[in-house]
């Protein structure tokens, strides 16, 4: 079965995105397929690369960037969301005059096109969140 | 493209925190893609359809007026619970009015809000395809 997966609210704070994590590998580890994961709301917050957690505490942005490069999984960061709370890539800081960039490897930045997309490719479309 | 139902559910309030604005952006870029869209409102969504929103005192977007606006995208069905208003003191007279104009009835001026059971609610949800709550 092919699944989609939402998270909608922002790393430590909530537990979504290390129940989805979870879930995902559960997931694959059963067969079915995972192609695409999207960050919306607060979740846009996993795809900064400058999260710096106590070394005895999980990683939760490397968690899904080793996961992504594992198993191939498209990581979506929505733009608008992305924008609002400071996540960007290299073209958007570019575009928007900012001196940094701070997307993670594994993610992409991208619109909510790729949500609705997501939805009418898989099979089920499963979200974390409040 | 497959056409699939799609169902944007809304159970927070419209502002205090960003979900309602942010749900509503997913409905207007997914209008775009041409499938079969409904919206439902319960619990503290049903705040986001009354009427007379004045968003001035707390320094945000009052986006209510963009509902009215979604008719124009073939966004035609509003499902509110009838229960989540009465728990709340409010009635169908506290909703703004909502208006499409129907393409298969001579362009006929219909409401686009439904007060329905909770219940239905279910039936609703449970002939949907794919289902995003926010």
């Amino acid at each position: 079965m092919k699944i989609g997966v939402v998270i909608s609210e922002g790393p430590y704070t909530h537990q979504a995105a290390d129940t989805a994590y979870r879930f995902v590998k559960a997931a694959i580890a059963k067969g079915h397929e995972v192609p695409r994961v999207f960050f919306y709301h607060d979740g846009v917050n996993v795809g900064t690369r400058l999260s710096v957690p106590p070394q005895d505490e999980r990683n939760i942005q490397k968690n899904w960037t080793e996961l992504a490069a594992e198993h191939g999984t498209d990581l979506v960061v929505c733009i608008a969301a992305a924008q609002r709370r400071g996540v960007l890539d290299e073209n958007e800081a570019k575009r928007q005059g900012k001196d940094a960039d701070n997307i993670a490897e594994g993610f992409r930045i991208s619109g909510l096109g790729q949500l609705i997309e997501m939805g009418i490719q898989t099979d089920r479309l499963v979200t974390f969140g409040d | 493209m497959t056409t699939k139902k799609f169902l944007y559910v809304n159970r927070k309030a419209p502002y205090g925190t960003i979900y309602a604005l942010e749900s509503l952006e997913v409905v207007l870029i997914g209008a775009a893609f041409e499938q079969d869209v409904s919206l439902a409102f319960l619990d503290d969504g049903v705040f986001q359809l009354t009427r007379g929103q004045n968003t001035e005192g707390i320094g945000v977007k009052n986006f209510s007026p963009t509902f009215r606006a979604l008719g124009d995208y073939d966004v035609t069905k509003f499902f509110v619970e009838k229960e989540s208003l009465e728990e709340r003191g409010l009635s169908e007279d506290d909703l703004q009015q909502i208006m499409y104009e129907d393409e298969d009835d001579d362009w006929a001026e219909k409401p686009s809000i439904r007060i329905i059971s909770r219940a239905e609610m279910a039936d609703v949800m449970a002939d949907q395809d794919v289902v995003l709550s926010f």
